[in-house]
């Protein structure tokens, strides 16, 4: 790694280690193994919660950047390695890791999102993360008959659940009113995450101003 | 969140717990959060009356609301099997209980940032604050629907009591968009509520299901993230696992078979059952399904949240032709208990949204489901012709 290089990944780290839930989630590492144990992306992947929380508790730099080019994107989010005998969470470091990684845009964040943006569009959009009209066979295929079943009888069955705010959905989870889905643009415009989302998944950024400011403006609001 | 100190978890497996909360390794924060109303920085929305106490993993004691619930809803279970949260509002009818189901509510948005960190902690702490401001102008108290919203919350409550300036931020967000910032007394999973009602639940049974083998799937969001204010109780795995779902399955006279993988993930991995399902299928397939088949032989699997009834579900077909034994369906705790109280299992349970083969279950629990599955066809011709327009509470109980 040269100078250069190391600034950057010197400022990564810098960058992981100001966020308040780093210091709750790595007390040092015994090496004993426990979070390996329990991991179930170690179980399929190259991949360690254990090295993980070993570089970060030594701040290896080399390491660091392995793990954020190639590790992080493979962790399940369970936190089984809460486990570990000295208060560490691989898991949450994980996270924390990932922030930085998109908010940079670095490239396994890029890499990432291949294959994703809609779900993200899907979120922001409705607040809701999925929704029927996604089961699809070409999407699913692995899911097996049900899901063409499903897609076959979209309409009806939606319109077949007592659930009053879900009739008729196929877009959304359920009906979330408009004012509500305005509240949320305008949360992820102040907190900044309009932002982070333009470089890593710039179409779905394009979407969202396109799908929200003009109701903005017609509600009078910047 | 306080550091976790070595000694406190050590824990001998013959021991049984001694639950005392003075000897809990983390503070209350609910008593910080409490604090905080007190110095006029936020409001406490309170548990409604009535309401119970239930025991959590170091004794501490959690309210769970009787009724007035805002059905905080799951996004996956809304919209991949809504016969998820049918079921949960069709039992507090059954119990007489009040309760609305909001559209100002939008999800947690935790499974995309736990998926793609597409998000900070400021708008995930202020995602959380608008719904529970829209729950509390609303008058009812939010019920969690979703594993993972439930463990978010309870990350979002532990960022905003120790960050002040985290506090600040959202406080201004919410000024902005005309809600006071609010935070509920306490974080409650409806699997909760429905441990903390199984005997009543139990007692409007009327299908005997003690013939029926259950292996019991808890969620990682559930348990594993903020573990201290998880419902624990003596009686079930002599305290030692969560009891929720478990306690339900008992209470209805249903056999609970154990198994060595019951701690490991479903493997919906958030980002992986959308883009990597190879993984998924292959970890829940041979790491859960295979396992219980192999050492219990379940008639089904019960689970509590929206990810682990899909991954564990949708990823038994594909494996099938590679020999894996697979076979055993996967419903919710509160389908489960709605099933053995003679709900509809179409109108209410809308079993038909799931993968692997139901009809097994249900004919085991003593359920005609090829009448209800024709009245059920009657119910979708009458929506095609026109004649109503969609399914409503008053067809599912006079129907
Ligand atoms: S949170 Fe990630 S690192 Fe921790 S056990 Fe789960 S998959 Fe492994
Ligand atoms: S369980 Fe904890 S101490 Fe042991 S290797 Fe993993 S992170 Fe290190």
């Amino acid at each position: 790694m040269d100078e250069s290089e190391k600034k950057v990944w010197a400022e990564v780290l810098a960058e992981a280690k100001r966020d308040p839930r780093w210091h709750h989630s790595l007390h040092g590492c015994f090496e004993c193994g426990v979070c390996v144990g329990s991991c179930p992306s170690a179980r399929y992947y190259d991949y360690s919660p254990r090295r993980i929380a070993q570089a970060m508790a030594r701040e290896d730099l080399n390491l660091l950047k392995e793990i954020v080019e190639e590790d992080i994107w493979n962790c399940s989010q369970c936190y089984a390695c809460t486990r570990c005998p000295r208060g560490n969470s691989p898991g949450g470091l994980v996270i924390i890791l990932r922030e930085v990684a998109v908010k940079h845009a670095l490239p396994s964040a890029v890499e990432a999102m291949t294959g994703y943006t809609r779900v993200i569009y899907k979120v922001m959009t409705t607040g809701t993360q999925v929704s029927s009209d996604m089961l699809q066979v070409d999407a699913f295929p692995d899911w097996g008959p049900q899901v063409a079943d499903t897609s076959k009888h979209l309409d009806e069955w939606r319109q077949a659940i007592p659930t009053a705010s879900l009739w008729g959905t196929k877009s959304s989870a359920w009906n979330v009113d408009q004012k509500t889905r305005l509240e949320l643009y305008r949360i992820w415009q102040m907190t900044g995450v309009m932002d982070w989302v333009k470089p890593v998944a710039p179409s779905v950024a394009a979407l969202l101003e396109e799908e929200f400011e003009e109701a903005l403006e017609e509600e009078g609001e910047e | 969140m306080n550091p976790v100190r070595t000694e406190d978890l050590v824990v001998s497996r013959n021991r049984r717990h001694h639950r005392d909360p003075a000897l809990a390794p983390t503070t209350d924060i609910r008593e910080e959060l409490l604090e905080l109303e007190h110095k006029g920085e936020l409001i406490v929305h309170r548990v409604p009356d009535p309401h119970v106490l239930v025991g959590t993993k170091y004794g501490r004691q959690k309210k769970i609301p009787m009724g007035n619930v805002w059905h905080h809803k799951s996004c996956g279970q809304c919209g991949h099997i809504p016969g998820y949260p049918t079921s949960i509002i069709w039992l507090h009818k059954m119990l007489g209980l009040d309760s609305y189901d909001p559209t100002n509510q939008t999800s947690c948005t935790g499974w995309n940032y736990y998926a793609s960190a597409t998000s900070n902690s400021l708008a995930q702490v202020s995602v959380a604050c608008r719904n529970f401001a829209a729950a509390y102008k609303d008058g009812f108290y939010p019920l969690i629907h979703c594993g993972t919203s439930f463990g978010h919350y309870k990350d979002v409550r532990e960022e905003l009591v120790t960050q002040p300036e985290l506090r600040r931020e959202v406080r201004k967000v919410m000024e902005k968009l005309g809600y006071p910032l609010v935070f509920p007394e306490e974080i409650v999973h409806y699997s909760e509520w429905v441990y903390a009602v199984r005997n009543k639940l139990a007692a409007l049974k009327v299908h005997d299901v003690s013939g029926i083998t259950a292996c019991v799937h808890p969620a990682c969001h559930y348990h594993k993230l903020i573990p201290e204010d998880v419902v624990y109780d003596d009686e079930i795995y002599n305290g030692e696992r969560t009891a929720v779902i478990t306690g339900l399955a008992l209470a209805f006279g249903a056999k609970v078979g154990d198994y060595s993988t019951w701690y490991d993930c479903c493997g919906f991995g958030f980002r992986h059952i959308l883009v990597s399902r190879d993984f998924t299928r292959s970890f829940a397939a041979r790491r859960k399904i295979e396992v219980m088949i192999n050492e219990a032989n379940p008639d089904v699997v019960l689970a509590q949240d929206t990810g682990c009834v899909t991954s564990l579900d949708k990823s038994q077909f594909a494996v099938k032709p590679h020999g894996v034994k697979v076979g055993v369906p996967v419903i919710s705790d509160a389908q489960f208990a709605a099933l053995a109280m003679g709900a509809h299992p179409f109108r209410v349970v809308q079993i038909h949204w799931h993968a692997t083969d139901w009809r097994p279950l249900l004919e085991k629990m003593g359920i005609d489901w090829q009448s209800a599955w024709e009245e059920f066809q009657e119910d979708l011709e009458r929506i095609k012709r026109g004649e109503i327009k969609h399914l409503e509470w008053g067809d599912v109980f006079n129907g």
